[in-house]
C-alpha cells in the first residue's frame, strides 16, 4: 500500500456530483455546423490546410502543427468547409479567434485509419510522433501538446507515470464517466505512455468518492494483467492539481519553477491517456470528448460524448436548459472554470464541463468586505502562501512584496476566496496582479532591448569614426615617411600640381 | 435570457465578517455573566452604555467618511470592540469614562486609519491604554466581588453611571495589585492573609477567568482563530510565572497558576491577541505574537506600574506584527522541504 501524504490546506465544498449521473455515457448529436478554433491547445496555433468550399471526411487533417508547441485539427466528422475566420471561442478572455467552420453532411464518413498493433517494439520516438499527429493535447484542462510531455529529454529520467484521475473540481464527473465507461482502453494507454517514457511505475490516482470508477479501473487493471498502481485518496479540493497531487503520492514537492519531469514524474489526465491509446491502436485521431453537462438549469444534465467543435448552444439544449434571465455558463467547473460570453462558442479539446447553475444554486458573490486578516484563507491554500497579504500587496500594486510572497505560486485554485468571510473577489486581484507583472518585465525587457541597441550603435558609431580617424592617420604617417625617404614633401608636391593644372585651365588672357 | 460574466471561483463558503463578530460577541456572554455574578451588574451597564455610543459613533464617523453607515455598523465589528473595552473596565465606572473610552477606541484606535481592516493597533486596548494613563484613580477603583462586600442592584448601577457617589463606592484592591504591594509576606502567607485572594485566582477572578477560557475554547472550535497565538500567550506566561516563582518568597513574582488564572489572562489570550487585523499572520508569527505578549505580560505585572498588563503588552507587539510578519513568512510550497 503506498503511503498516502496529505496537502496543506484545501478545502470541502458541496461536490454535487450525482446531478450528472457518472457513468451514464450519452452520445450528442451531431450538429449542423462544427466550429472548430486552430488553437485548441497550449501553444502556437495550427496552420488550417483545408479552403473554403473542400469537403472533408472525418479524421482528416483541418489545420497542421507548425512547430514542437502545436497540434493539428481533425474533422470531427464528413461535411464541407463554409468557413475559416475569426469566431468567438470559450475563453476567459471572450475574445475571438481563428476558427475552421464545417457545415456537416450527417452521413458521418471517415478516413480508414491503421493502427500500430506492435508497438511495444516500436521507437518511442515514432509512437510520440503519432500521438503529436493524432492532435492530442491534455484533456484535463490546460491543453498542454502531449507529445511536448512525452519527451522530457535525455537530461530527465522518467521513473513514474502518474495517471491523474482526481477530478476535484466540484460537478464535474467526465472523468470519473470515462474511468467507469472506458477503464480498459485507460490501462492500455496508460501502458502505451508508459512504454514511450519507459517509466517504471505506473500510477493512476483517484480520489475515494469515486467507488465506481476505482472498481471498474480495479477490474481492468486485472482483466489486462499488468502492473498498475491504483492509489486511492481522501477527498479535498484541490488535491487533483497537479502539484498536490504528486506531493499527496510521493510526499514530495515540485521545485517551484520546475515541472514534474524534473523529479522523474509525467501526469496526465486520464482522458489523455485514452486518445493515446486510440491514436496508438486504432489509429484514430482525437476528435470527440467527454463532456459533464451539469447544474439546475439544466432538465437533463448528464455525460455526452460530443464532437470538438459543437457550438455550446447545441449542448446545452441537448441538455434542456431552462435559462434564467441571468444565466451563467460557466466552462469548467465552479472552482476554476470561467463564465463564457457567447454561446456560440464550441466547446474544445480542454471543456470538461459546461455548468448551467440557477442563482440559489450557486449564488452571486455579495459586496466584498474589508479584509479583516482573519487567514482562514492562509489556512486554505494548498500552497502555503498567505492569501491576505497577496491582496494587500496586489492592491498596493508593490510588485517586489508580491514576488517575495511568491505571487506566481499561486495556482488560481479558489480555495482563498471560497472560505473569505469578507467575499473578497481574491483570485481576481491575483490574476491581475500577475497580469500587470507580465507587462512591466515585458515593458522592462522592451526598454533593455531598445537600450542595448542604443549602445550597439553608439559603439558602433565610434568604431567607425576611430577606424577614419586610424587610416587617417596612417595614410600621413606613411606620407611623411615617404617624404623622408625621397627628400620631396608629398604635400609640396601636390600644391605644386594643383597650382599648374589650375594655370593651364585658365585661359589666356 | 443574458449570460453573466463573472470571474471564478464560482462557488462560495457563505461565510460573513458578521458572523464571525457575531460568534466572538456569544463567546464572550459566559464571561460577562460570571463578572455579572460576582461583581454585580456594572460590567453589563458598562457594555450597553457603551454599545451605545460605540455605534453612534461610528455612524457618524462614516457617514461623514461618505461611506455606508449601515453596512459598517452591520458587520458587528463595533460591538465587539465596544463589548472588549467595557468588559475591561471597572465596573461602576463613571459615564465620561465610558465615553472617553469608546469614542477613543472608534475614532482613535480604528477610523482614523481607515475603518475595519485597517488599523494597526486593537482598538480597544487604545482606548483602555488612553484611560488607564490619563485617570489611573478611576481605573483602578475595581469593585469588591460579593462576599466581600454588598453588590448594587441594577437601579443603583444606573442611577450610579451618571450621578456617581450614589453607591458608596466599595472598591477592593485586585488580587495583582496584592501582589504587586506585597512587601514582607510570603507567596502562601499573601494568600492566606488577604481576604480578597480567597479561592485559586482570588474571589471570582479564577470564574471569571474559566468563563473566558470556556467561550475561547468555543471560538477554536468554531475555527474562528486558530490556536498558536493564545496557547502560546499562556505558555509562555506560564513559563515566566515559574521561572520568577522562586518558591514563593516575598519577592516572589506568584505562582504560574496564578497568574494563568487572575486578571485579565484568559480574557486577554483569547478575545484581545486573537484580534486579526492587529496580529500576526502566519501561524508562526502568531506563536511568536503570542509569546511574546505572554513574557511581557509577566514582566509588565511583577515590574511594571499598572493594575494589569495586557493593554501594553499587546500595544507593543502590535507595533511589532509587521516585522514578525517579515520574518516568519510560511514555506511556500516547492521552495523546501514540505511543512509537517
Amino acid at each position: 500500500m503506498r503511503a498516502i501524504h496529505d496537502i496543506h490546506g484545501g478545502i470541502h465544498p458541496p461536490e454535487r456530483k450525482a446531478l450528472s449521473r457518472p457513468g451514464d455515457l450519452q452520445e450528442a448529436p451531431i450538429p449542423p455546423v462544427l466550429v472548430l478554433p486552430v488553437r485548441q491547445h497550449l501553444g502556437v496555433p495550427a496552420l488550417p490546410v483545408v479552403a473554403v468550399g473542400d469537403t472533408v471526411l472525418g479524421g482528416q487533417v483541418l489545420a497542421e502543427a507548425q512547430g514542437v508547441m502545436s497540434v493539428p485539427v481533425h474533422a470531427p466528422t464528413s461535411g464541407t468547409v463554409i468557413a475559416i475566420e475569426s469566431r468567438p471561442i470559450a475563453h476567459a478572455s471572450g475574445l475571438a479567434d481563428h476558427c475552421i467552420v464545417i457545415q456537416t453532411d450527417g452521413e458521418n464518413r471517415w478516413l480508414a485509419f491503421e493502427g500500430i498493433a506492435n508497438w511495444r517494439e516500436m521507437d518511442p520516438a515514432k509512437l510520440v510522433e503519432r500521438i503529436r499527429e493524432a492532435g492530442i493535447a491534455g484533456l484535463g484542462g490546460a491543453g498542454f501538446p502531449t507529445a511536448v510531455k512525452l519527451s522530457p529529454g535525455p537530461a530527465r529520467s522518467i521513473e513514474t507515470l502518474l495517471i491523474n484521475g482526481t477530478e476535484c473540481e466540484p460537478y464535474i464527473t467526465a472523468d470519473d464517466t470515462l474511468m467507469q465507461c472506458r477503464a480498459d482502453e485507460l490501462v492500455e494507454g496508460a501502458h502505451i505512455l508508459a512504454h514511450i517514457l519507459s517509466a517504471d511505475t505506473v500510477l493512476i490516482g483517484i480520489e475515494d468518492n469515486k467507488p465506481d470508477a476505482i472498481a471498474s479501473v480495479e477490474a481492468a487493471i486485472s482483466r489486462a494483467g499488468v502492473d498498475i498502481e491504483l492509489a486511492t485518496f481522501p477527498t479535498k479540493y484541490p488535491s487533483g492539481g497537479e502539484k498536490q497531487i504528486i506531493e499527496i503520492l510521493t510526499g514530495q514537492q515540485v521545485p517551484s519553477g520546475g515541472i514534474p519531469a524534473d523529479m522523474g514524474i509525467v501526469c496526465v489526465n486520464p482522458g489523455t491517456a485514452v486518445a493515446a491509446q486510440q491514436a496508438i491502436i486504432d489509429g484514430k485521431p482525437l476528435t470527440h470528448r467527454i463532456v459533464t453537462l451539469t447544474g439546475e438549469a439544466l432538465a437533463a444534465p448528464q455525460n455526452v460524448t460530443a464532437c470538438l467543435g459543437t457550438p455550446i448552444t447545441q449542448l446545452l439544449k441537448h441538455a434542456e436548459l431552462s435559462a434564467e434571465a441571468q444565466q451563467r455558463i460557466i466552462h469548467g467547473g465552479p472552482m476554476m472554470g470561467f463564465a463564457v460570453s457567447d454561446l456560440n462558442a464550441p466547446i474544445t479539446k480542454i471543456t470538461n464541463c459546461l455548468l448551467a447553475p440557477t442563482e440559489t444554486e450557486l449564488p452571486l458573490p455579495e459586496p466584498a468586505q474589508p479584509c479583516i486578516r482573519c487567514g482562514h484563507c492562509a489556512e486554505a491554500c494548498p500552497a502555503s502562501l498567505l492569501p491576505q497579504q497577496l491582496y494587500w500587496y496586489a492592491r498596493a500594486k508593490d510588485q517586489e512584496q508580491l514576488a517575495e510572497h511568491r505571487l506566481f505560486d499561486c495556482i488560481e485554485c479558489g480555495a482563498c476566496a471560497y472560505v473569505c468571510p469578507s467575499q473578497i473577489p481574491l483570485v481576481q486581484y491575483y490574476r491581475a496582479a500577475k497580469g500587470q507583472i507580465r507587462d512591466s518585465e515585458q515593458e522592462k525587457r522592451r526598454s533593455d532591448n531598445s537600450r542595448e541597441r542604443f549602445e550597439a550603435r553608439q559603439a558602433r558609431l565610434e568604431a567607425e569614426t576611430a577606424a577614419r580617424e586610424a587610416k587617417r592617420a596612417a595614410r600621413k604617417a606613411a606620407a611623411q615617411s615617404k617624404a623622408a625617404e625621397t627628400g620631396s614633401d608629398p604635400i609640396q608636391e601636390a600644391i605644386e600640381r594643383a597650382k599648374a593644372r589650375k594655370a593651364e585651365q585658365e585661359p589666356n588672357p | 435570457m443574458s449570460l453573466l460574466r463573472v470571474t471564478s471561483p464560482h462557488a462560495s463558503g457563505q461565510g460573513q465578517v458578521s458572523t464571525v463578530m457575531r460568534d466572538v460577541l456569544v463567546a464572550t456572554l459566559p464571561g460577562i455573566l460570571v463578572l455579572t455574578a460576582y461583581f454585580g451588574p456594572g460590567t453589563l451597564i458598562n457594555i450597553v452604555f457603551g454599545g451605545l455610543i460605540a455605534v453612534a459613533t461610528e455612524y457618524a464617523v462614516t457617514a461623514l467618511r461618505g461611506r455606508n453607515p449601515r453596512v459598517a455598523i452591520s458587520d458587528l465589528s463595533i460591538l465587539v470592540t465596544s463589548t472588549l473595552l467595557c468588559i475591561a473596565l471597572p465596573p461602576y465606572a463613571p459615564w465620561w469614562l465610558i465615553v472617553i473610552g469608546v469614542l477613543t477606541a472608534v475614532l482613535l484606535g480604528k477610523q482614523v486609519f481607515g475603518g475595519l481592516g485597517y488599523n494597526p493597533f486593537n482598538p480597544a486596548m487604545v482606548g483602555y491604554v488612553v484611560l488607564l494613563i490619563s485617570f489611573p484613580v478611576q481605573m483602578s477603583a475595581w469593585a469588591s466581588p460579593r462576599g466581600l462586600a454588598e453588590v448594587p442592584g441594577l437601579g443603583d448601577t444606573l442611577r450610579h453611571l451618571f450621578s456617581p457617589g450614589t453607591i458608596d463606592a466599595v472598591t477592593a484592591a485586585t488580587p495583582l495589585d496584592l501582589l504587586r504591594q506585597n512587601t514582607g509576606l510570603l507567596f502562601e502567607d499573601l494568600l492566606t492573609n488577604s481576604p480578597e485572594l480567597t479561592g485559586w485566582g482570588g474571589i471570582g477572578w479564577f470564574e471569571v477567568n474559566l468563563a473566558f477560557l470556556a467561550g475561547g475554547l468555543w471560538l477554536l472550535y468554531r475555527r474562528i482563530f486558530t490556536w498558536h497565538a493564545p496557547i502560546a500567550m499562556l505558555v509562555a506566561l506560564g513559563a515566566c510565572a515559574l521561572i520568577g516563582y522562586d518558591g514563593g518568597s516575598s519577592e516572589s513574582g506568584g505562582s504560574a497558576f496564578f497568574h494563568l488564572f487572575s486578571g485579565a489572562t484568559m480574557f486577554a489570550a483569547f478575545f484581545i491577541i486573537t484580534d486579526p487585523v492587529s496580529s500576526a499572520v502566519s501561524n508562526k508569527g502568531r506563536l511568536l505574537f503570542g509569546a511574546l505578549i505572554g513574557a511581557l505580560i509577566y514582566l509588565i505585572r511583577t515590574l511594571g506600574n499598572y493594575p494589569d498588563a495586557v493593554a501594553f503588552a499587546v500595544l507593543i507587539l502590535n507595533f511589532c506584527a509587521p516585522f514578525i510578519d517579515h520574518y516568519t513568512q510560511p514555506k511556500v510550497y516547492g521552495t523546501g522541504s514540505p511543512e509537517s
